[in-house]
């Protein structure tokens, strides 16, 4: 532990970041899919939807496809471990977590990518047409976002002088006034573009199509199955709501718990949450209201969010 | 049924094979999701992958075409597997019976576990019948 709270506010904040990721993910994702269906005139599914979903599948048989490796195997368990672990050292909950210092944003993305690679990976052990062809399609969309990626982050640790998130996130809080510069503006666009893009959602990948010849997510975990499934599931939504915390944190990071203490940790538990799911229902809407892509624009969309990237860090070293 | 039941528990996730429907049933089945009917609320779901799923929704008498495909489909579903089969044809061949092409009925090639008769079937005798699988 390197953090300089108290042992026990330490270990309790770790504790609710990863249970609240683990739990809130699935939960996150139910709540998107209910708004959704409300847009869309419909009841739609519970919120807790996806966990009951998680239960059930975990009891199910695992299939393998016969010509599948070891890789196949693992994929599932390496996406829900990257995640958990971002999960353990991001301040999401409070600016000064367990192992605060590891918590590098390039290593938070690169951390991210291991679970992308191990997806496009499982997906070409199967050997199945629509395995390669998500997989293709899921790197060529990775190769494209994650320099946007990295130089919008870039523009974020030039004024802090740190690519540290905690050191990003408490110094942000000391001079609000970066939040509004155009540095900000300009890779908060970009970011938002690459979230989407990453977690597999319109306008880039649509996460309920049933054509596998549009699937991008979708056809690198066809065949998957029972607890290989619920894990892969799992990882994903932990992912996006890893992702959108970390959003919340780098670009509105007020009600964070700067200090140990009951009092701050609740606060900070409160502001997350509703940080997240107030992102995930504007994420929901927003797809209710566009089209998917097609795959040869979204270079497009990326090249976009790249120069918006580029952008923002011209100005984060013009204007200081 | 039962068991069925206990084991989903509020979730219960479908892949529809059509074995040689004439496209009525799979209208209602379509209309299932709409938002009169709006079976996504029970927590069943249909999935584009055999091996996310519990069971098979099987429409139409089962034609020579489809037989192999269909088994094969079934085959790729983890176990413990429901097949459901929807409308006349799929119980008896309906009014394709003795038609040159179709092999027989779907439980001449699986065992059927949930059958739904009509012609087609109307969406909400299908979603009562998924709720009694689904446990919901
Ligand atoms: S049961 Fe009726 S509607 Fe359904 S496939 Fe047969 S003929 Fe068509």
């Amino acid at each position: 532990m390197t953090s300089a709270w108290p042992a026990p506010s330490v270990v309790a904040v770790s504790v609710l970041q990863v249970l609240g990721v683990v739990v809130g993910g699935p939960l996150l994702v139910g709540l998107m899919r209910k708004v959704r269906c409300r847009l869309e005139g419909r009841v739609g599914p519970p919120v807790h939807q996806p966990l009951l979903d998680l239960r059930k599948l975990a009891r199910r048989e695992r299939t393998r496809p016969d010509r599948a490796s070891w890789i196949f195997s693992v994929v599932p368990v390496v996406l829900v471990a990257t995640t958990l672990v971002i999960a353990l050292v991001a301040p999401l909950l409070s600016t000064d977590p367990a192992f605060g210092w590891s918590a590098d944003l390039f290593a938070l993305i690169y951390l991210m990518l291991i679970g992308s690679v191990v997806l496009a990976l499982g997906a070409l052990d199967t050997g199945t047409a629509f395995g390669g062809m998500g997989a293709s399609r899921a790197m060529t969309i990775g190769a494209l976002s994650e320099p946007a990626l990295l130089v919008a982050v870039l523009a974020l640790s030039i004024p802090a002088h740190s690519s540290n998130v905690p050191t990003i996130v408490a110094r942000s809080l000391a001079h609000p006034a970066w939040l509004a510069t155009p540095q900000r503006l300009l890779s908060l666009v970009a970011f938002l573009i690459v979230i989407v893009a990453e977690s597999g959602r319109l306008p880039v990948d649509n996460p309920s199509t049933h054509l596998e010849l549009t699937m991008i997510h979708e056809a690198m975990i066809l065949e998957y199955a029972g607890a290989d499934l619920a894990l892969i599931k799992l990882g994903e939504s932990m992912r996006l709501i890893v992702l959108l915390a970390l959003f919340a944190d780098l670009f509105v990071p007020w009600g964070i718990a700067t200090a140990p203490g009951v009092g701050h940790v609740v606060v900070g538990v409160v502001a997350i949450g509703a940080k997240v799911a107030a992102l995930g229902v504007a994420l929901a809407a927003f797809e209710v209201a566009v089209a998917k892509l097609r795959l040869f624009r979204v270079p497009e969309l990326l090249a976009g969010a790249f120069v918006l990237a580029v952008l923002a860090v011209i100005s984060a070293l013009v204007v200081p | 049924m039962q068991e069925a039941a206990g084991r989903n528990r509020g979730s219960l996730q479908l892949r529809h094979v059509d074995a040689g429907s004439c496209n009525g049933c799979e209208l209602e089945i379509t209309s299932m999701s709409s938002p009169v009917y709006d079976v996504e609320r029970f927590g069943i779901r249909l999935e584009a992958s055999p091996r996310h799923v519990d069971g098979l929704l099987v429409t139409g008498p089962v034609t020579r075409n489809m037989a192999d495909p269909l088994r094969r489909t079934f085959e790729a579903v983890p176990q413990p597997r429901v097949v459901v089969a929807v409308g006349d044809c799929a119980l008896d061949c309906g009014v394709f019976a003795g038609a040159y092409g179709v092999q027989g009925s779907v439980c001449d090639v699986m065992p059927v576990d949930l059958a739904i008769p009509g012609c087609p079937p109307h969406p909400a005798t299908i979603i009562s019948a998924l709720r009694g699988l689904a446990g919901t």
